[in-house]
């Protein structure tokens, strides 16, 4: 990481939690804080990572504004947490797409669907056509073939692109110890739990001093939605690369019930989070991240709903474009993947797995 | 925003730990609570924001609390560190009580951190807020507003009206402009006096210039003042207040926690001369930290400086500040402007006096001394001499004053001519000095303030309505 003027805020205001540790109970961030006298850059992208934004311990902090000192732990962090996203992005000219991150994934949303909604219409007589549930229905209108190479094309680049980012991280953020199973399977927990996004168990302070289990359950929400639809789709290959039962599947199905449920998860997660933004108090927090969130947000919730919506009309004439729609987002999410606020999950737990890496150190001072 | 023109059962004078435990307590037993705090929302609290644990009695581990803590031990404890200056009645009720506290607390939000993950090594005795003190302090605001509490901010209590031992109104000042409310009974919760500047100079003198206050800058004993000018009985010495060492780059208020050093015991010290002037390693820093502002305090300008080397800058809890580095001692010197000639005399001095072949072990008292200096250090002595050397300046930080008002175990303000106050009672540290007379010992300020706190809700509310 570069010295910015972000840094180097974040570096004073972790040395004030140093010498207080009041909030060593909510989350990694403290315990990881007291571990060290010194904090390098790499060291404080390795806590903003680790942050969660719960925002327990801006209300509990004594020092936040007004008092002079100003402390706003989340903010500082978020501040680091997204100049991290620019520094590790892989190619690096990519970086300059996180500084107007919410304009980007918008515009590649629109981009995904023109272009799909194009091929299609130049390619293909079966647009408007009601197949039923024809076997093979879906390729009448794309060919597989073409769906296979550009989904292949654009998500392989894309997850390479993460785990390039990934390594950036690990080389400027990473632990000096080694990686051992014990300190993988506690991060996983973390990372499946979300135990940190919620201040020591109480949940996260979202506008006031009361305690809300909102965030968490809302990402749970979107976060397992996710991962059922991608179970959807990987069962659906399965089905059609192995068994040879092309899709559409009964409504009765692994796939359809995966991808029905985990659809109607992300729009919940997804809406819900939007609508957050509307109460969330906005000083524990930075105004010119949230265009990033929102787009990445809107264009979750487009994938699920018009997935469902294909799900509905996918026996009648309204197929195509439903399909054409639906696979436009998708396209796009897999574009701007690697360059959109969706790093977050791959860095946040690298950092979680080095704080699983560190965890029996001992704490300087103060014993 | 509270109705002034009706008469509240229970009017709450201050806005911390003991304040809101009467209110809300009192609010439970069914009256109507006004809560009065001189400070504007986002400073209210008192010196409670910048607690961090309360100390209580138990026989057996809890959730919070390791081993047992019991009756006698605490007491001895209190009684070690007041030398006697304490109501053994009185504090006893404090100490069984204190065990009895958590099911309330966690009732009216406030929440604690797991035992043994505390950084002090204090996981037996005092159980830790998890957030500390201002996310107590949020916890029972939020609870208070719930039950219906009426709370007014930037409002100063300037008088209690007394005639005949109780209180007939009560002077505030609301954003500036004075105001008179009713109260059928009133609590006194509104802390010392040690922001009061002008005060402490009567005792002090112009030395309090060089003070720092830890705390809030809204404990002016406003309220202390009114009472004991009416006939109040006082209790603690006036001109007492426990001081510890602080970084000197401290503001000047509510600097809180962050600011003391704890680098003395591993550390030479020096005054603004460049001389030692006490045992540095006398006994562990817990015991030693209060001692440490009253001496500073009596240095030249209330000013001194910590050095230490390499070896031993990780053994200690990192100030808010960064600490003066440098290469060699003089050039430490020369960054904190003292004399680089005197102070490389006096730490070659001290590195010479150290016995040689000593075991170091910062864990204990290791007996570790130096011989033929004045003052020696009797522990933890070690040369300073592997760079880079690392300093801080110190001043005087004052926690609290211990004048207050006199109370009995009913919470109930006594007057000079013995009898009880009708309607008039007190909790917290402006009652504080009836069972800590002298000294400190940690975690016991938020103690008393709960369980006097507690007492005074319940019993200004049952006085109220009946
Ligand atoms: C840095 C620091 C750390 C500490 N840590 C601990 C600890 O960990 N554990 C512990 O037990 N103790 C600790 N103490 C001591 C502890 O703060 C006190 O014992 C305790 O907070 C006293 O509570 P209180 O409610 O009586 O006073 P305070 O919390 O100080 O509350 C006094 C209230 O009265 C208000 N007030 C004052 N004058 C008026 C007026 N005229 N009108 C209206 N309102 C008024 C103030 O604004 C304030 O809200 C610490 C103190 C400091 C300074
Ligand atoms: C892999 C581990 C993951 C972790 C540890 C994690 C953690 C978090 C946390 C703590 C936040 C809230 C703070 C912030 O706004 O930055 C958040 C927000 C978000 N996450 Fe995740 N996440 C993970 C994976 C995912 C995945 C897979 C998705 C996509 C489905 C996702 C989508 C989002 C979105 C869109 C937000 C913004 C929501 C908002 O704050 O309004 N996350 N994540
Ligand atoms: S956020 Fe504030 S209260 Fe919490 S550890 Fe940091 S300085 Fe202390
Ligand atoms: S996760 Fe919550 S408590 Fe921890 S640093 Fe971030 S905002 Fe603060």
């Amino acid at each position: 990481m570069q010295e910015t003027d972000a840094i180097i805020n974040a570096r004073r205001e972790m040395e004030v939690c140093n010498a207080c540790r009041y909030c060593e109970g909510f989350c990694a961030v403290f315990p990881a804080v007291e571990l060290r006298r010194e904090f390098s850059a790499g060291d404080l992208s390795y806590l903003a990572n680790l942050c969660h934004g719960c925002r327990g311990c801006y209300y509990a902090c004594q020092y936040s504004p007004p008092h002079e000192w100003g402390i706003n732990v989340p903010a500082a962090l978020a501040e680091v947490r997204a100049e991290s996203y620019a520094e590790y992005a892989w190619p690096k000219p990519m970086a300059v797409v996180f500084e107007r991150n919410g304009t980007v994934v918008s515009l590649m949303a629109a981009f995904g669907i023109a272009l799909v909604l194009l091929l299609c219409s130049l390619g293909s007589s079966n647009f408007w056509v009601a197949h039923g549930n024809t076997p093979e229905s879906f390729y009448k209108v794309i060919p597989l073939w073409a769906m296979q190479i550009v989904g292949t094309a654009t998500f392989g680049f894309s997850l390479f692109a993460l785990a390039m980012g990934a390594r950036n991280f690990w080389r400027d953020a990473g632990p000096q110890e080694k990686i051992g199973p014990t300190a993988v399977a506690i991060a996983l927990w973390d990372v499946l739990t979300l135990k940190n996004l919620g201040g020591g168990g109480n949940g996260c302070n979202d506008n006031s001093e009361a305690f809300s289990m909102r965030r968490r359950y809302l990402h749970h929400a979107m976060f397992y939605g996710f991962m059922l639809c991608f179970a959807a789709t990987t069962t659906g290959f399965i089905y059609h690369s192995f068994l040879g039962w092309p899709a559409p599947y009964p409504f009765i199905s692994a796939p359809v019930i995966l991808g029905t449920v985990g659809g109607i998860l992300m729009v919940i997660g997804t809406i819900g989070l939007m609508a957050m933004k509307f109460v969330d108090d906005p000083i524990p927090n930075v105004r010119r991240l949230l265009g990033g969130d929102v787009a990445l947000l809107m264009l979750l919730a487009m994938i699920a709903v018009t997935g469902l919506v294909l799900l509905a009309v996918r026996a009648t004439g309204a197929m195509g474009l439903a399909m054409a729609i639906h696979l436009g987002f998708i396209l796009a999410f897999f574009l701007v993947l690697p360059y959109s606020k969706m790093v977050h999950g791959v860095y946040r737990s690298a950092a979680l797995l080095r704080r699983a890496i560190e965890r029996n150190m001992k704490p300087l001072g103060g014993e | 925003m509270p109705d002034r023109t009706k008469t509240y059962d229970v009017l709450v004078a201050g806005g911390g730990n003991a304040a809101l435990c009467a209110a809300i307590t009192a609010r439970q037993a069914g009256a109507s609570v006004l809560l009065v705090e001189s400070a504007p929302r986002a400073f209210r609290g008192g010196n409670s924001r910048h607690t961090r644990n309360l100390r209580a009695m138990h026989d057996q581990p809890n959730a919070v609390l390791t081993d047992a803590y019991k009756e006698d031990e605490y007491w001895d404890d209190l009684l070690r560190v007041t030398g006697g200056q304490t109501d053994e009645t009185l504090a006893r009720m404090t100490i069984r009580a204190s065990s009895g506290l958590f099911g309330w607390m966690k009732d009216a939000g406030v929440r604690f951190q797991p035992s043994l993950t505390g950084t002090l090594n204090l996981g037996r005795t005092n159980a830790f807020f998890l957030g500390g003190g201002k996310a107590l302090v949020n916890a029972y605001y939020l609870t208070a507003e719930k039950l219906g509490v009426e709370i007014m901010y930037d409002t100063e209590v300037t008088d209690l009206n007394m005639e005949d031992g109780s209180v007939r109104s009560v002077d505030i000042r609301y954003k500036g402009f004075p105001e008179t409310v009713h109260a059928r009974c009133v609590v006194a919760s509104s802390g010392g006096f040690q922001a009061n500047l002008d005060w402490m100079r009567q005792y002090w003198g112009d030395a309090v210039d060089n003070f720092v206050i830890r705390g809030t800058p809204y404990n002016k004993g406003r309220v202390l003042k009114s009472l004991l000018d009416q006939g109040v009985a006082s209790i603690g010495d006036p001109t007492q207040c426990h001081a510890v060492a602080l970084d000197a780059r401290a503001p000047k208020f509510d600097g809180g926690i962050t600011t003391r050093l704890d680098s003395v015991p591993y550390s030479v010290v020096v005054n603004k001369h460049g001389d030692r002037f006490y045992d540095e390693g006398e006994d562990v820093w817990p015991k030693r930290y209060a001692i440490w502002g009253r001496l500073i305090a009596q240095q030249p300008d209330q000013i001194a400086y910590s050095i230490c080397d390499s070896k031993a800058f990780p053994l200690f809890m990192p100030s808010v500040f960064p600490a003066y580095k440098a290469n060699t001692v003089e050039e430490l010197a020369v960054k904190m402007k003292l004399d680089p000639a005197k102070v490389r005399e006096t730490v070659k001095g001290f590195n010479k006096a150290v016995k040689p072949g000593q075991v170091f072990d910062n864990l204990k008292l290791d007996g570790n001394a130096t011989s033929g200096l004045t003052p020696e250090k009797t522990n933890w002595a070690r040369a300073v001499d592997k760079a880079p050397f690392y300093g801080y300046p110190l001043r005087p930080g004052i926690t609290f004053t211990y004048l207050g008002v006199r109370v009995n175990e009913k919470a109930q303000v006594i007057m000079d001519n013995g009898q009880t106050s009708g309607n008039l009672f007190a909790s917290g540290e402006i009652m504080s000095g009836n069972i800590l007379g002298k000294g400190y010992l940690a975690g016991f300020g938020m103690t008393i303030g709960t369980v006097f706190g507690r007492i005074a809700g319940q019993e200004a509310a049952r006085r109220a309505r009946n």
